[in-house]
């Protein structure tokens, strides 16, 4: 069992989560409410990461973020060490490629609360920070907890960019999904089942757990 | 204390300028799509109209021309949006309270409680919206709405979505609340019967003009054009000529010469459009001819009778009209006592004071 695999696997999904979010909750909001007639083209954006195939967006990645690139050079100038191959690098390529399971979620969730009620915060003089916080996170948070999962368990699982952008750096981008892959090519049947299976039960609680919490929101009597 | 309206929209198309009464119930009539809401969603800040003026006794919250414009948030106003636009999410007294935030909590919790009781719906305060009946929801978004003392309280067919009875009770409480509290209050509703019983003051809508508005009362008796007396459901609109002038000035409608009140509207002889409510077409009695001579007495044979409850409407034929039909209403007993019944021939009264010209433009 590769235990710092999997330790790597969850750091990224969670570090991933924690870039991620704010940006979703923001992005979705938006897109959810705006009029602008850029808004086909900016959901198109953001969904362009499920359509393409891993390889192809790995591929882009890694020649934005490697040695070569204006932002790899930057990046190098400014903080000493490359973005490619490097969990930092992985944290990026991670970000992009979980925009849609992030943003999606939320902005149906934010799109499915009513204008009469998005008015009626603004009629009880509630602030634009007040209508946020008390009236329209909560209601949107089912779409809040689905991206979270969702951006979670699909970081866990990401291989094939990963694999572009990362190689198979012990304790630096080898991922459980790259530890998995590495353990069928060695012919460790074994090794490669456990680590699996164990994948398979961390995804699980990540989404049972999430059906947990929206059940226990949706329950009748809260304040 | 006035409450000055001035509107100009596009979509969807706005064209008023109303000066209303402040501190009364104004029921803003019209029918669906004619702009009632949109007045209220300008009013609220809602909607942002292409020019506009609205002030409250001298309280400017919009003005296009100067670019003032209070955001929603700072207009002294109780929204009653026609789904009520409760937060799902939050108990009957969340909702209340959250239009308190400017209180301490302790103090906002104690208002909410407070507001809740004073709409009837106190014991209810952990309920959310969804455990709620449609006149609960009703009365807490009221109480949601009144938390915050609003100067002017927008009721957007706040009625339409209850059963009959609750309806009755709600009416009831909206006068009280409306007694103890006094905020200008615009009603918008479709239901002229329902503005009748509530407002002290009319204003009748259509396509996104002010067809009329003025005192509940004159509005309802005395539509000034040919569009308030159609929105009003007036049956009697009749056309008829000015003849004559001073003391021999009459109205020539078919063969008859109906004698009119003075005023400016029948000063010109020639075509003039004129209405009478059928409650004001007096039935003479069978037993007791009057002879008339100051009553536009007019002989005419009923054409069909319905009784709705106690009241009966008939419809009768005007003689030497055969193609006009003036409708009367009259009391169940006044129609038993008379024999009203269709073919039979009676004499009716068109008071004079009765007869409204109309003019044939909207406002």
């Amino acid at each position: 069992m590769d235990w710092t695999a999997l330790r790597l696997s969850l750091a990224l999904a969670a570090v991933t989560l924690l870039v991620l979010m704010p940006f979703g909750v923001l992005a979705g909001r938006w897109l959810a409410t705006t009029r602008s007639r850029a808004r086909p083209w900016l959901e198109a954006l953001t969904a362009l990461p499920l359509v393409l195939p891993p390889t192809v967006l790995g591929y882009y990645l890694l020649v934005a973020l490697g040695g070569q690139s204006p932002l790899g050079t930057a990046f190098e100038r400014v903080f000493g060490a490359p973005l490619a191959f490097t969990f930092t690098g992985l944290v990026v390529a991670s970000v992009i490629v979980n925009v849609p399971f992030a943003v999606q979620p939320l902005q149906r969730a934010f799109a499915a609360i009513p204008p009469d009620v998005r008015e009626a915060a603004q009629c009880c003089g509630l602030s634009r920070w007040q209508s946020f916080a008390r009236i329209e996170l909560p209601l949107a948070w089912p779409g809040v907890l689905s991206a979270a999962v969702l951006t979670f368990a699909h970081t866990l699982g990401e291989f094939g960019v990963v694999l572009m952008v990362g190689g198979s750096i012990p304790g630096e981008t080898k991922t459980a999904a790259i530890a998995i892959y590495d353990r069928v090519q060695a012919l460790d049947s074994a090794g490669a089942g456990a680590m699996a299976l164990l994948l398979l039960a961390v995804s699980f609680v990540t989404v049972a757990l999430s059906y947990v919490l929206s059940e226990r929101w949706l329950r009748p009597g809260r304040k | 204390m006035s409450f000055s309206l001035r509107l100009g929209h596009d979509a969807p198309p706005l064209d008023l300028d109303v000066t209303l009464p402040a501190g009364e119930i104004v029921g803003i009539v019209g029918p669906s799509g004619s702009g009632k809401t949109s007045i209220l969603r300008c009013i609220a800040g809602l909607l942002r109209p292409v020019s506009g003026h609205v002030a409250l006794a001298g309280e400017v919250w919009l003005d296009s021309a100067r670019g003032i414009d209070r955001p929603t948030r700072e207009r002294p106003i109780g929204y009653v949006p026609q789904r009520y636009g409760l937060f799902p999410h939050l108990s009957a007294l969340g909702n209340v309270a959250c239009s308190l935030t400017h209180l301490p909590q302790e103090e906002r919790e104690q208002r909410a409680r407070a507001r809740l009781a004073q709409a009837h719906v106190a014991g209810l305060d952990d309920r959310l919206p969804r455990e709620l009946s449609g006149g609960q929801q009703q009365r807490v978004a009221m109480a949601r709405a009144l938390a915050r003392n609003p100067r002017v309280l927008l009721l957007d067919e706040p009625f339409s979505s209850v059963d009959r009875s609750t309806r009755k009770r709600l009416y009831v409480e909206l006068k009280r609340l409306h007694e103890e509290l006094k905020p200008t209050v615009l009603l918008v509703t479709h239901d002229l019967d329902e503005a009748a019983l509530l407002a002290t003051h009319l204003c009748l809508v259509q396509r996104g003009r002010v067809v009329q508005h003025g005192p509940t009362h004159e509005v309802l008796t005395r539509p000034s054009t040919i569009a308030a007396a159609r929105l009003l459901d007036q049956p009697n609109l009749f056309e008829g000529t000015v003849e004559g002038t001073g003391e021999a000035r009459r109205l020539a409608w078919g063969p008859h010469r109906l004698e009119v009140p003075d005023g400016a509207a029948f000063g010109l002889e020639g075509p003039l459009a004129w209405t009478i409510l059928p409650t004001r077409v007096v039935l003479h009695r069978v037993d007791r001819p009057s002879r008339g001579e100051h009553e536009n007495p007019v002989a005419a044979r009923v054409a069909d009778v319905v009784t709705l409850g106690d009241d009966v409407i008939a419809r009768l034929q005007p003689g030497g009209l055969p193609d006009t039909r003036l409708t009367l209403k009259v009391s169940l007993h006044v129609a038993q006592r008379n024999a009203l019944a269709a073919g039979r021939e009676v004499t009716v009264s068109l008071l004079r004071e009765a007869i409204v010209p109309l003019r044939r433009e909207q406002s």
